[in-house]
């Protein structure tokens, strides 16, 4: 057992991967001789060489178009687009080539690879280095859409990934590259489609992804000690496929569903949350579903209006005590 | 290359006898039947049995034929929407392409590409990419992975003139000139982006050619309706790219006979221009160097015969074949055969 940042964590995950199988390649910009811009890929070139951990130039096109034909032709590329608002330069791999392959093909084609990229806000970084962009790719079908919350399981949602035959986007929370986790030696790995339960509760169910999670998490202990109501609190760690069981389970053991998004409001997987949960289990709702969410606004870079805009565990516990209370 | 018919007789008598009868030979058939299947599929469109679009490329067999014949089995090959000659000349059979036009399960895909994304991996086809300019740096990866597991083959991405202006050719060249990939990048310029002409949207006379410095490659421009000339070429870039030297981008010129799709009447032609073209049509010029190379006029005959024959029975066998089934709907599009996005 071995206390890891988040960062450590990647490079920890894409080592595991990289030495048990030998088609497992990885590049990126800056990614090899400078160890990534977060640094979440430090000591990979020095050990598995630049016949693996390959340095780039500036071309995001070429990027994920050579991992992808180097992933239907037998590789298992794991790419690095360094902020994921960049994926938007090369969304036509993202949303028209690597999902609709196999489908085009008959299944002929498989594209098994990983792009894994820095998501999300709370760095300062203004309105195009910020963007929580899960959902961009949430809705296409083809894609594995994953955002992992802790180090233990960026290694085995990494290697779930790594070793999913499907193309997997891999969202890395550059707010919590920082983070640090108690992490077991040894081979990890977890399993895609699969939320964890965080925190059991029984009043109200409260979903949550990447940053989002110790946010909700802190919110779920503070509804308890000050307002008297007990959260559940769930990671959902893998948007497709989507653990609608353990959603689902929650929300008719607690009658209430919240939900807390760093994207945008329009169209953000929340919704699509709430959505089956008025569908598929409408008669065991004790209220309104809700979602707490950024506004429908690019992010600021100046740090106090930043801080307005993304959910914090505050606003968390406002939003949630006050519909609890009937407000 | 192997020659069993290039008797003396044929040898100095022509200044392209190192090509050599059988490989001749070959290059004319797959030509003639690329140029007769495709004019079913325009034939068969007219009578509403070829759905959505389809791009023909009749007028530019030259390149594909070439190709198909100059690569080697385990060669990979990457095309456009434009694709059903390079499909075909990399040994794909006439019923499964034109059921993939018609859209029938006895197609490529069994009805779920369509025209524009035919594939055969058995074959090498390893897909046809309806979005300008993607393909290319997917064959740097495809190129990529025969480098790094010593595989030894060579992968060979046809695009069109249009692509030059997309952002991913100039990023694939460069990434595969420093990557020093074995791949070979084959533009055909047939004067056409879709309905424009290149020249009047593009800085440079050669949009392909001229741009190869940029990326510390050679300039290589070639009539692309000979079908020798793209040959020799051909051989001339996938030995480099075999042999490490890595890629090379060839602009081959060439005209389409018809308009971009089945949908453009072509009217902006100038007057003259087609026929200009015409007089340059590959597969009669092959037709006549064959008959002035001494192949007797019998042998072309059986050939371009036994073309219109195959066209005949794919194109029986396509209209008995049913649509694909209802299960295809939400079949592969996820690894596991299904479309399960939920636990």
């Amino acid at each position: 057992m071995a206390e890891l940042t988040y960062r450590e964590a990647v490079a920890r995950a894409i080592a595991q991967e990289m030495r048990r199988d030998e088609r497992v390649v990885f590049l990126g910009e800056d990614v090899a001789k400078a160890g990534g811009v977060f640094k979440a890929t430090v000591g990979l070139l020095e050990e598995f060489g630049p016949r693996r951990v390959r340095d780039t130039p500036i071309s995001e096109q070429a990027i994920l178009g050579a991992a992808m034909g180097a992933a239907m032709t037998g590789l298992r590329p794991i790419a690095e687009i360094m902020f994921s608002d960049f994926m938007a330069v090369c969304f036509d791999y993202v949303a028209n080539e690597f999902p609709k392959t196999r489908y085009m093909t008959n299944g002929q084609l498989s594209v098994p690879l990983v792009v894994r990229t820095g998501n999300g806000g709370g760095v300062r970084f203004g309105a195009q280095h910020s963007q929580s962009i899960e959902n961009w790719s949430m809705m296409i079908p083809g894609l594995k859409v994953v955002a992992p919350s802790s180090p233990i399981d960026v290694i085995g949602l990494m290697a779930a990934a790594v070793r999913d035959n499907n193309p997997v986007i891999f969202h890395e929370h550059k707010a919590l590259y920082a983070v640090k986790g108690e992490v077991p030696d040894g081979e990890i790995v977890d399993t895609l489609g699969t939320a964890k339960i965080l925190r059991a509760g029984k009043d109200c169910t409260i979903v949550a992804l990447a940053m989002m999670v110790p946010r909700a998490l802190e919110a779920a202990n503070r509804l308890s000690r000050d307002h008297g109501i007990d959260a559940e609190v769930i990671d959902v760690r893998c948007l497709v496929p989507l653990d609608t069981q353990a959603i689902l389970g929650s929300v008719v053991k607690t009658g209430r569903l919240f939900t807390v998004e760093e994207n945008p409001r329009l169209c953000g997987w929340g919704a699509e949350i709430v959505s089956i949960v008025a569908d598929e289990v409408f008669w065991d709702l004790d209220g309104p579903c809700v979602r707490i969410t950024t506004p429908h606004i690019p992010l600021p870079a100046a740090d106090h209006l930043e801080d307005i805009a993304l959910p914090t565990a505050d606003r968390i516990v406002e939003r949630v005590s006050r519909v609890m209370n009937g407000d | 290359m192997k020659d069993s018919r290039a008797g003396p007789r044929h040898r100095g008598a022509l200044p392209n006898d190192d090509i050599g009868v059988e490989t001749r030979l070959e290059m004319f058939r797959l030509q003639v039947e690329i140029r007769d299947c495709e004019k079913r599929a325009h034939d068969l469109f007219l009578q509403n049995l070829v759905k959505g679009t389809s791009h023909l490329s009749l007028g530019q067999e030259a390149i594909a034929a070439a190709f198909g014949t100059a690569m080697q089995p385990g060669d990979k090959s990457f095309c456009t929407y434009r694709g059903h000659a390079h499909t075909l000349a990399r040994g794909v059979g006439m019923e499964k392409m034109l059921g993939e036009l018609m859209l029938r399960d006895i197609g490529l895909m069994r009805g779920k590409g369509g025209s524009m994304h035919l594939t055969s991996v058995e074959h090498g086809v390893m897909g046809s990419y309806a979005i300008i300019g993607a393909h290319l740096p997917i064959a740097c990866g495809s190129a990529w992975r025969a480098q790094y597991l010593g595989d030894g083959d060579v992968s060979v991405c046809f695009f069109g003139d249009g692509t030059t202006n997309i952002g991913a050719f100039h990023e694939a060249l460069n990434f595969a000139a420093v990557w020093k990939l074995p791949v070979v990048f084959v533009c055909e310029n047939n004067l056409y982006m879709e309905y424009t002409p290149i020249a009047d949207v593009t800085a440079v006379a050669h949009p392909a050619a001229d741009r190869a410095a940029a990326y510390g490659l050679e300039r290589i421009v070639i009539d692309g309706n000979d079908a020798d000339v793209v040959y020799r070429t051909a051989i001339a870039a996938l030995e480099k790219a075999r042999g490490g030297d890595g890629p090379s981008l060839i602009e081959c010129l060439t005209y389409r006979h018809s308009g971009h799709s089945r949908a453009d009447p072509a009217k902006y032609r100038p007057e003259g221009e087609l026929d200009r073209w015409l007089e340059r049509d590959p597969v009669k010029i092959y037709r006549q160097r064959l008959l002035d190379f001494g192949i007797a006029p019998e042998e072309i005959s059986r050939i371009e015969e036994r073309s219109r024959e195959k066209v005949d029975e794919a194109t029986a066998a396509c209209k008995a074949s049913p649509p694909a089934p209802e299960a295809l709907l939400t079949a592969d599009v996820y690894d596991d055969g299904g479309w399960a996005w939920r636990n």
